[in-house]
């Protein structure tokens, strides 16, 4: 079996507040094959920014850390890497887009002085070669008169073309992986499906694996083949896209699953909910972070965090009762016509 | 079930007509208005008692604009605002006072529109000090019986905004929606900021009370899944217009406008087995200090003919509304 483009294991991260040190990420382990799709899923706080910053060494400086695991790409453990190392990796071997790209951008230079900046920093092309290579990346990003915009600063884009450019700085030097942090969140509809179909084109065309993260289970469901479901920290539950979608084993997931209000759900029906509300990183509970919100728990899910067992081959779940939760059907009270469970049970 | 419609009378209880709201653009040196910004461009619609419409567009449509004139946070340009028989579409402060308890509004990010330097009690207290109801015992009394409603627990009466998570502080805000039982509450982007998981718990609350208070709702927003559940109908906005209107089902089933169309063909199912036949389109909203002649949806539509970029589209009269000229009655 071929090594993975990406491997996280073990990796915790912790931040430095001022009410002590939180771990925002706990010994998480995922990984990603060159050209694949993964999908990062989860609620505010779950620790799925923080993921793609760890690996990125862009932690906020000096509170976050890495505490903890190793992050390999391409055979070389990112943690113990040197920072001038890393600024060789960052932007040529991996991307990145987040999501407001007002912010990912400099106000006061041209378009066409930041992508060049990139193609200066890590490729030996002349200045001449770098403004022709960034006129091209423009264009193949879907910017209409790439050499007009070159000339011109973010404020005089949309939003929708700000993050075309973004993309266009990311992929420049056709990286291996291109994390996403909610690429299409602060957009609307119709740009977002514009940005997701640009993203799969260019990904197609240039081989690479994206990591995408979002809170958007139907973004998920389009673009992923395989998903990492995160919560307080925590992975809960990781497999194919099918896995996760038809036979969704962690009771979070499925709550998730459940509450989504979809186009062919009745109106006005009741939806499912999660109730209460993430627990704060500060007072984590000792047992598994979802307990208290789980209409499975049993004592011992209060004593200590749940191992992580595999469902079947690739499906991996951190529960301790999920045979049990597999033999309740997806969506009880509500509409679970969508749902085919018969697959493990 | 027509006839039951036709020998009970029920009067719509909003009845917005023609609506403008252009915002003068300064220019220049000397600040000159040379240009409007046509937010709402024309808009009507009725809102039945205990009736949602939903109000579905993407960001620039007009759609805040068009719900803060309807609560007169704005005095609009031109267009006639009738709320239970009365045009408040020019009244004044005073006069207005008897409307604002009637009409009120929730906003889409509690944090801002909940003071922080006030406790929830005094957040929840003063719509009845600002309309002189009752007294202080009483006050309080009612104070805790909506902390009640909205499931909050009565000691957040002495906490302020800031102790809360977000959820629980959009629950804050629908409480002093509710507070002086109103008719319409303008409910702009609620759930927009908040999680999968707690959008859902608020989803259900606002369902409950419409059934408990008999409220109206005018529910703003750009997801049109979330719109499409709370929603009896929905009125879909692009650049100050409403293109299309029509109960909640069949515009998901049966969209007219080609702008409908892309809109619901671009949300992403959470459904991996779904094959993605999605309809992408080309370009960002035009500007609406400058909105293109003709129809304005003309620059991204996929159905353009030579009619649409001269001629403004009417909205038909059928039972499914819709302004473009692919259907019959809505070319002038």
């Amino acid at each position: 079996m071929p090594e993975p483009l990406l491997s996280v294991r073990n990796l915790i991260t912790e931040f430095d507040t001022d009410e002590g040190r939180v771990r925002a990420v706990d010994d998480i382990s995922f990984s990603i094959d060159a050209g694949q799709t993964l999908g990062i899923v989860g609620e505010s706080g779950c620790g799925k920014s923080v993921t793609a910053q760890s690996i990125m060494r862009l932690l906020p400086q000096p509170m976050g850390q890495i505490n903890g695991g190793q992050i390999v790409f391409q055979g070389q453990d990112l943690v113990t890497l040197g920072l001038d190392h890393m600024q060789k990796i960052r932007g040529a071997r991996i991307g990145m887009v987040f999501q407001e790209p007002m912010t990912a951008l400099n106000p006061v230079h041209t378009i066409g002085r930041q992508l060049t900046e990139v193609i200066l920093l890590h490729k030996k092309v002349s200045k001449d070669q770098a403004i022709r290579e960034a006129v091209h990346m423009l264009d193949r990003v879907g910017i209409p008169a790439p050499d007009i915009r070159m000339t011109e600063y973010p404020h005089q884009l949309s939003g929708g073309m700000r993050q075309r450019v973004v993309i266009a700085m990311a992929l420049v030097c056709q990286p291996a992986l291109l994390i996403a942090d909610e690429p299409t969140t602060a957009l609307d509809v119709t740009i977002q499906a514009q940005i997701l179909e640009l993203i799969k084109e260019l990904q197609a065309e240039m081989g690479m694996a994206v990591m995408l993260i979002t809170h958007d289970l139907g973004v998920i469901a389009e673009t992923s083949s395989s998903v990492v479901v995160m919560y307080a920290g925590k992975v809960v539950e990781s497999g194919s896209v099918f896995d996760i979608f038809d036979r969704p084993t962690h009771p979070y997931t499925r709550g998730l699953l459940e509450s989504i209000p979809r186009l062919d759900t009745p109106q006005k029906a009741r939806l499912q909910i999660i109730p209460g509300m993430v627990p704060g990183l500060l007072d984590l509970p000792r047992g598994c972070r979802f307990e208290n919100r789980c209409r499975f728990r049993q004592d011992h899910c209060t004593t200590a965090h749940p191992p992580t067992e595999m469902v079947e081959t690739g499906h991996d779940v951190a529960c301790y009762e999920w045979r049990t939760v597999v033999q309740h059907e997806v969506g009880t009270g509500g509409d679970s016509s969508r749902f085919k469970l018969s697959a493990i049970a | 079930m027509t006839s039951v419609l036709e020998t009970t009378t029920i009067s719509p209880l909003l009845q917005v007509r023609d609506l403008k709201m252009h915002f003068p653009v300064k220019e220049g040196v000397f600040m000159r208005t040379g240009k409007y910004n046509k937010a709402v461009d024309g808009v009507s619609f009725d809102i039945m008692p205990g009736e949602t419409l939903g109000l579905v567009g993407e960001s620039g449509c007009g759609k805040s604009t068009l719900g803060r004139c309807i609560a007169r946070l704005y005095q609009p340009t031109a267009g006639e605002i009738v709320f239970d028989g009365t045009d408040i579409s020019r009244l004044g402060r005073k006069a207005l006072m008897p409307f604002r308890r009637d009409i009120q509004m929730i906003f889409q990010d509690p944090m801002e529109s909940l003071n922080s330097r006030h406790t929830v009690g005094e957040i929840l207290e003063e719509p009845f000090i600002v309309q002189k109801i009752g007294n202080r015992i009483s006050r309080q009394q009612r104070v805790r019986e909506l902390l009640d409603v909205v499931g909050l627990p009565a000691r957040s009466v002495t906490r302020y905004p800031f102790e809360f998570s977000g959820g629980q502080r959009q629950r804050i805000g629908i409480a002093r929606s509710i507070a002086l039982n109103p008719r319409l509450i303008i409910c702009d982007e609620p759930v927009s900021a908040l999680d999968v998981s707690i959008q859902s718990q608020i989803l259900n609350l606002l369902v409950d009370l419409q059934k408990e208070f008999h409220l109206s709702y005018l529910f703003i927003a750009h997801d049109l899944a979330v719109v499409k559940h709370i929603s009896d109908r929905i009125a879909i906005m692009y650049l100050g217009k409403v293109v299309e209107t029509g109960l909640g089902e069949s515009i998901y089933r049966t969209a007219r406008h080609p702008y409908t169309q892309s809109l619901i063909s671009a949300i992403p199912v959470p459904d991996p087995h779904r094959k993605s036949q999605r309809q992408v389109l080309s370009g960002d909203v035009p500007s609406p200090i400058n909105p293109p002649a003709g129809c304005t949806f003309h620059t991204r539509c996929p159905k353009v003919m030579d009619i649409c970029r001269t001629v403004p589209p009417l909205l038909t009269t059928d039972g499914q509304p819709v302004a473009c000229h692919l259907y019959p009655g809505s070319t002038p």
